[in-house]
């Protein structure tokens, strides 16, 4: 398989993509079965936690686009679906800042990782505005004044005529497709480059690891 | 009907020490935050069998 990838001599650009994506991320590496032994951590479960709290704000919000923009204030299957988008959402931040802090405090950043990190705290920023936007659709008092306070600081900030809080329309299309968009393809991004590069090791790594080999050796 | 573990429409309490001040549910998100970060670290993982080579596969 290898030697065919590497005889393979394209011409096209879609040749190219092929040969570049069989060579960098092969299937194996894509879909690993296997870890290093430092992954057998909690901390290390807060990514993939993030991902499955994001599956969950996406599905519950897909429903929640079915019957117009208020109709979960007025059934008890509304106030459900709403709820679950709601506490989906909030553990999907709780798991992002305890993998955020964890990547931080771990200098996730070495060994050739830079993009992945940079890819983590833009989603994490997008993300902040994808809330934003969310509070202000939710068709109630709440969101109406969050939207004037909002204004404000989106004005401070000199966007004011990109962003306007109070415009309803803009904010609704903003939370269910452009932002959601941006953090599907973010993750997406954010995940290839996990693969490519591996999951970071903590900064002791090489030492437990050799010390585990050592172990290995002596019992053999 | 349910009734709320936590009176919803109120403005929130706060608590301060000096120019430090936060509302009640921020400090127990942080607390939270901070408290599940500290149990990520100390917590042994149950049935943690990886590749003891270190490889990734």
């Amino acid at each position: 398989m290898t030697t065919d990838i590497e005889e393979f001599k394209p011409t096209t650009w879609t040749g190219k993509l092929r040969k570049t994506a069989q060579k960098e991320l092969p299937y194996e590496k894509l879909l690993p079965e296997n870890q290093p032994s430092y992954v057998a951590s909690w901390i290390y479960v807060f990514g993939v936690a993030t991902i499955a709290a994001l599956a969950m704000v996406i599905a519950s919000g897909t429903i929640l686009t079915f019957r117009g923009p208020s109709w979960w204030h007025t059934s008890s299957i509304g106030h459900f679906i709403n709820s679950l988008h709601y506490w989906a959402v909030q553990l999907f931040f709780l798991f992002m800042v305890v993998h955020m802090w964890g990547k931080f405090w771990m200098a996730a950043w070495r060994g050739n990782r830079a993009r992945t990190w940079i890819t983590g705290v833009v989603s994490f920023m997008v993300s902040i505005g994808a809330g934003l936007t969310g509070y202000l659709v939710q068709t109630n008092f709440d969101s109406q004044w969050i939207a004037f306070e909002a204004k404000d600081g989106i004005n401070a900030g000199g966007v004011g005529s990109l962003f306007n809080p109070t415009d309803f329309g803009q904010m609704l299309m903003m939370h269910v497709f452009l932002l959601p968009g941006a953090i599907a393809i973010l993750v997406i991004v954010h995940v290839i480059y996990v693969r490519l590069r591996g999951v970071v090791p903590p900064i002791d790594a090489a030492l437990v690891e050799e010390r585990i080999q050592s172990i290995q050796g002596a019992d053999q | 009907m349910f009734m709320p573990v936590a009176e919803l429409t109120g403005p929130a309490s706060y608590v301060g020490w000096g120019i430090f001040t936060i509302s009640i549910p921020n400090l127990i998100m942080v607390s939270l935050l901070v408290g599940l970060f500290v149990l990520a670290l100390v917590l042994p993982f149950p049935g943690g069998k990886g590749d003891e080579t270190g490889d990734q596969q």
